[in-house]
């Protein structure tokens, strides 16, 4: 299994050089131009010198090498430098200064590096997207479980009524939905989301819930759905077994049974599910975000998109890359540990 | 003085004006959304309407519009005129004089070399400055003392207000942007950032494409503004969240363009805490003609270029009836309400340039069917759409991805049926639409369709090189990479020659004769624009904040320093 | 050797059977039996075919032209709401009511329901398809499996947009040349939605059978020569059947909501032609005011999504050998 997982980590490299280049080759390809949200009033003439100002004459392939350099040579060095100066982990270690000015992925709407923004939006993605997923995972397993156990009893039954509706609603319409009735008849919760607030305290911290909460039920419905159905139906093909019946027949308790030998077997597809939804954790909730103003990474990747914003749109798309590459191997590792028969080499 | 008695003024037409003695900051907090949010706080490098308005709280220009588009001195003692000897006799020079004791909000003086280079640095090469255009014609620009900065120009400009006048070109501090120039400009992302300037607030932290916070300018030059000491300037979502926020939840005081359907902003309106405010510019929504044939059967680099004529809207006859099939009142009604006026003009505004041409706000459906026989065409087989030498009278109408221009295209489709025009709809997301890629089929430029739907303005309030668009080999073409501003094709000689004597004409009656005929030769002489709507500007205010005054001519917060709360 | 010995010696009880007396019972009746006796899968069922018939039918029955403007009959309730409020503007011309610009809502309701009926379930099932396929390869053939899963990778990180963007300029005008606008749009919508959403269903399947194969029913099978194709159709396919049946229901959804995403971008159908999803968001700003108005494509979606829910479940039921015959 090491081996295997080493060999994979050597071989994710070149596949996410080819990744990235697919992803740069799709954009160049892609119809749009960064000048199309600048007024009808610019002229023509003025445009074509912001474009060339952006660096969009040059070749494809010459703006390829440019972001490759940029991002595995000159943002680790930024890296570095932090880590070394900013960091407590690394503080006690001389100030490395290995930055020297050269030109970082900029931004071509804000004119600013990209990894900056791309840590400003980290925290309120954290907050509100992980903490749906974390929610959806808490609620889904135990409900999936329960309705396989009692397959077509009455809570079975609502539970599968409530999930699919809850899947089959979109989210541009629970999120407006919610906001009507808890923010504008009730007053319940701000409508918006306040990205500059800080928790310092217990109050603090209150009006911290009071925003999430609407983003993220709106969130963990859809997590909740999806989860629980899979859970539901591996755990059903796991009930029938006929290790399950030795295990029975052997006096094991009820609990055991369920909770240890058949959950076990069942987690293939559910880990598969989890492991796919890391990642999209960091692309963020494009509608959701932009329903409740979160502004966290999926309405920074929409608004890159709108804009073209080039620089932007690879680097987001190439974090999320990694992170889909690096969980998809993290959920084949512990298909081995879940089930010791599988074997990869 | 005389500018703060101009604001007050205006002020108190709305709410009685303060009585106690203003103090500021003492109103604590105001929030404003804007539903797309600011990258960037310098106009220069975005020129998007929503950075140059979350600009114009902090840098500032020598003068601005007011509300009815008349020029207001803000960093300058008056506005140069003819008559006051500020401009030139023969319109190729202007003595702007700054106000004295201007400070920055970091303390240091304003002076004449910072409005110089301000100039230098958008006119620098390389530098990509989106308001190049504003400084069109500068020769050079000289500065004789700390105060004054004189403008020279290359040849008579009728207009000199170009550099320096509205929010789209303020004056930036020379010590902070000056190693930002060139190739630079985007080196500078704390400057760019955190510009420091001379309006009443300053930028305490800003998140692009996310959240600005802000305080209260130490040094504003009125001791007594801004009446807050604190503004969230907060950004993302849609029209109709931001419309929410302020007139249903109250949790925000200002949301900028309010593009809602009608009936939705009433409802919202009815929610009490806020009210929906609008005011007109030279915003008109506009069908314009293909004047060159679109078909996909010619090879590509034929397509839409003037080597083709279109072969059904090359008769003016055929553009006039279109027009005539449309219910102008009704579209208002539809997709702006109060926001919206039925136009038959491409410059709907100001006065002086407006032409009285109302001819085509009555729908005339029998008129139009009797022009389509008169053209040739006839519906000779009975499936209810018209035919001339075997070719349908079918036509593909496109705009761009939105809610209100959506239901144009329905309604529009509706009537052009009714006179047995059969139409094919298509809407493209803006990104694609408004862009100039030329590998895109679909934007607005290349023009791959027979009609097509989107609005235009102009900057400031004179039209001249708005008009100047359609000048013959202005168009879009291949070999200008599908980059051009006459999107129609048009090309008139007498037109092109009249552009001519406009830019000539330094006397304001004149110009406005010229420009009206110039504007009644693209529609009403010859159907080739079609102006549908006179579009406002829709934006809504809390009803706790005091001091609002929409303008379209400028930013929509030229006036924060005048904000005030109302206390309930 | 004098006493013969009987032809037959007295045979056993249970071997007393002369003979099979009914023809053997087929595997598929045995299925559709135990399919029958699943309550809500024939709801389900019986659920999708109305609907089905509804929109294939309907617009004789009912036939209002959905893109037809009416503008004076604009805004109208549906007539239930005469119930409550008896100065509703409400008529039987209109019994669902009309949106803004005076369409009928019924219309558009089945109009709408037929395209988004067909894009649903056509994506759904090219992406099952595609998904379940590789899911399969690549968890049994163990040198597919490296580069399939890495294909994989790479599709769930294409950013959607900019990839529809490009699909739209490179084929809508062949599509539309030959197909016609709509049919063009469709052809290009399924194909997308069904090209960028099989990566679940894969990476679920491919879990699954890595599992599976080193089970010893397999191994069984592989020991008495069962061709590998064999393997996968016979003992392997119908033991992933569940996870494939949850990803069906769940991308009939995704694909319903998936196209309106897409016309909201402007890459989808002409904007004068109604699908649910359509409908749903652009009645969300009228929530308040009109409720029928997200209700009524609401319902239609849910309704559609559970019963394919059901009688997926039915299915698998039934056919689950362990399961049938109890």
């Amino acid at each position: 299994m090491l081996t295997y997982a080493v060999r994979r980590l050597v071989l994710a490299i070149p596949t996410l050089l080819f990744i990235s280049f697919v992803i740069f080759m799709l954009l160049q390809l892609a119809p749009g131009d960064p000048m199309a949200q600048v007024p009808l009033t610019v002229p023509p003439e003025v445009k074509q010198m912001m474009r060339e100002a952006l660096g969009l004459g040059e070749p494809p392939l010459v703006q390829y090498w440019k972001w490759l350099v940029q991002v595995f040579w000159t943002e680790p060095k930024v890296l570095v430098d932090w880590m070394t100066s900013e960091t407590a982990l690394f503080g006690w270690l001389p100030d490395t200064q290995l930055y020297q000015d050269e030109l970082r992925v900029i931004s071509w709407q804000t004119r600013s590096p990209v990894m900056e923004i791309v840590l400003q939006r980290i925290p309120q993605t954290l907050w509100v997207v992980g903490m749906s997923y974390i929610v959806g995972v808490l609620i889904a397993l135990p409900i999936g479980i329960y309705s396989a156990y009692r397959q077509y009893s009455v809570f079975d039954q609502a539970g599968t009524f409530i999930t699919m509706v809850g899947f089959s609603i979109p989210p541009f319409f629970t999120g407006p939905l919610l906001i009507v009735i808890f923010s504008v008849q009730m007053g319940w919760f701000p409508s918006i989301y306040d990205t500059t607030h800080e928790v310092t305290d217990w109050a603090s911290f209150k009006y911290q819930l009071s925003q999430m909460i609407m983003p993220v039920m709106v969130l963990a419905l859809q997590t909740t759905a999806q989860l629980s159905r899979y859970m539901r139906a591996s755990m059903l093909d796991n009930l029938n077994q006929d290790y399950v019946r030795t295990a029975r027949a052997k006096g094991l308790s009820e609990a055991i049974v369920v909770m240890v030998h058949v959950l076990r077997n069942s987690m293939i597809p559910v880990v598969t599910v989890i492991a796919l939804g890391v990642p999209a954790i960091f692309g963020g909730a494009i509608i959701t975000e932009n329903v409740f103003k979160v502004n966290g990474i999926g309405q920074l990747l929409i608004t890159a998109l709108f804009a073209n914003d080039l620089p932007m749109v690879m680097t987001l798309t190439f974090i999320f890359a990694f992170l889909i590459v690096l969980f998809n191997l993290i959920a084949d590792i512990l298909y081995g540990l879940l089930d010791p028969r599988i074997r990869y080499d | 003085m005389k500018l703060k008695t101009l604001m007050l003024g205006a002020a108190a037409a709305s709410v009685l004006a303060p009585a106690v003695q203003a103090e500021r900051g003492e109103d604590g907090n105001v929030n404003i959304i804007y539903w797309q949010a600011p990258s960037i706080m310098t106009p220069y490098l975005s020129g998007g309407t929503k950075d140059i308005e979350a600009a114009s709280l902090v840098l500032e220009p020598l003068g601005r519009y007011d509300e009815t588009g008349a020029l207001v001195p803000y960093l300058a003692a008056e506005i140069p005129t003819v008559e006051n000897g500020g401009v030139s006799e023969d319109l190729t020079q202007i003595t702007w004089k700054l106000k004295e004791g201007l400070l920055w909000s970091d303390g240091s003086p304003v002076t004449s070399a910072d409005v110089k280079f301000t100039a230098d640095y958008c006119m620098a090469p390389e530098g990509g400055c989106a308001q190049f255009a504003k400084f069109t014609g500068v020769e050079s620009i000289e500065t004789p003392d700390d105060l004054t900065v004189v403008v020279n120009f290359d040849k008579p400009m009728p207009n000199p207000y170009g550099p320096f006048m509205g929010g789209q070109s303020p004056i930036l501090q020379k010590a902070q942007f000056e190693d930002c120039v060139g190739a630079a400009a985007s080196t500078c992302t704390e400057a760019n950032f955190n510009p420091i300037g001379t309006g009443p607030f300053v930028v305490d932290e800003f998140k692009p494409n996310d959240v600005i916070s802000l305080s209260a300018n130490p040094n504003y030059r009125d001791p007594e503004k801004p009446a807050f000491a604190t503004v969230t300037f907060k950004g993302g979502g849609d029209a109709e969240a931001a419309a929410r926020a302020v007139l249903q939840t109250g949790e925000y005081d200002y949301a900028w363009n309010l593009q809602l359907a009608p009936d939705v902003l009433a409802s919202m309106a009815e929610g009490g805490e806020g009210t929906p405010v609008s005011a007109f510019g030279t915003l008109v929504e506009r069908i314009e003609m293909n004047l060159t044939d679109p078909s996909p059967d010619l090879p590509e680099g034929e397509r839409s270029t003037v080597a083709h004529p279109h072969p059904i809207l090359s008769d003016e006859k055929v553009r006039r009836a279109l027009s005539m099939a449309i219910d102008r009142e009704l579209l208002v009604e539809v997709g702006y309400g109060q926001a919206g006026r039925a136009t038959c003009n491409l410059v709907p505004a100001p006065e002086l340039y407006a032409s009285d041409n109302t001819e085509c706000l009555t729908q005339d459906l029998e008129g139009a069917k009797a022009l389509l026989e008169e053209a040739g065409w006839t519906d000779t087989d009975g499936d209810g759409v018209r035919e001339k030498d075997g070719e349908k009278l079918s036509l593909l109408y496109q705009t761009s991805t939105n809610a209100v221009r959506q239901d144009f295209q329905a309604l529009i489709k509706d009537w052009w049926r009714q006179i047995g025009v059969e139409t094919e709809l298509r809407n493209v997301d803006s990104s694609v639409f408004f862009g100039g890629d030329p590998g895109s089929p679909d934007t607005f430029q290349k023009f791959y369709a027979d009609v097509e739907m989107y609005a235009n303005n102009f900057d400031g309030t004179d039209p001249q090189s708005y008009l100047s668009m359609y000048r013959c080999g202005n168009e879009p073409k291949p070999s200008s990479q599908w980059q051009g501003e006459n999107i129609n094709r048009f090309c008139n000689e007498e037109y092109d020659a009249m552009l001519d004597e406009l830019a000539k004409t330094g006397e304001l009656e004149k110009r406005g004769e010229i420009a009206k005929k110039l504007n009644d030769m693209l529609t009403k002489e010859s159907m080739t624009i079609v102006p549908l709507v006179d579009r406002g500007r829709v934006s809504a205010h809390s009803n706790t904040l005091g001091g609002v005054v929409l303008n379209t001519w400028d930013s929509e917060l030229w006036n924060a320093a005048d904000w005030y709360r109302i206390d309930e | 050797m004098t006493e013969p010995v009987p032809a037959s010696p007295v045979p056993i009880e249970a071997l007393k059977d002369k003979g099979p007396d009914k023809p053997p019972r087929s595997k598929w009746r045995d299925v559709w039996e135990q399919f029958r006796k699943h309550k809500g899968a024939m709801v389900g069922g019986a659920f999708l075919l109305f609907i089905t018939l509804g929109v294939l039918v309907g617009p004789w029955l009912w036939t209002l032209d959905p893109q037809a403007l009416d503008i004076r009959a604009k805004d109208m309730r549906p007539i239930y709401t005469a119930i409550w409020n008896s100065e509703a503007d409400v008529g039987w011309a209109h019994p669902l009511g009309s949106d803004q610009l005076g369409r009928d809502n019924l219309a558009q309701l089945i109009a709408g329901g037929r395209a988004s009926m067909a894009v649903g379930w056509a994506a759904m099932l090219l992406s099952l398809i595609i998904g379940a396929g590789i899911g399969v390869v690549a968890g049994y053939f163990r040198k597919l499996d490296g580069p399939l899963m890495r294909l994989t990778d790479l599709f769930l990180s294409l950013p959607i947009l900019p990839l529809l963007l490009v699909a739209v300029t490179l084929f809508r005008q062949p599509l539309r040349a030959n197909f016609g606008p709509e049919g063009g749009m469709f052809i290009l919508i399924v194909t997308v939605v069904g090209i960028t959403s099989w990566m679940p269903t894969a990476r679920i399947v491919r879990g699954d059978i890595l599992a599976l194969k080193e089970r010893e029913f397999v191994l069984a099978a592989r020991s008495i020569g069962t061709r590998p194709f064999q393997i996968i159709k016979r003992h392997l396919l119908p033991n992933v059947l569940s996870p494939i049946m949850v990803s069906a229901t769940l991308g009939l959804a995704t694909a319903i909501i998936t196209e309106s995403a897409l016309s909201f971008l402007g890459v989808g159908f002409p904007s004068d032609f109604p699908t649910w999803g359509k409908m749903l968001a652009d009645a969300v700003a009228r929530m308040e005011d009109f409720p029928e108005r997200v209700m009524l494509p609401g319902i239609a979606i849910s309704l559609t999504v559970l019963g394919v829910n059901y009688l997926g479940d039915g299915l698998r039921d039934a056919l689950d050998p362990r399961i049938r015959g109890r």
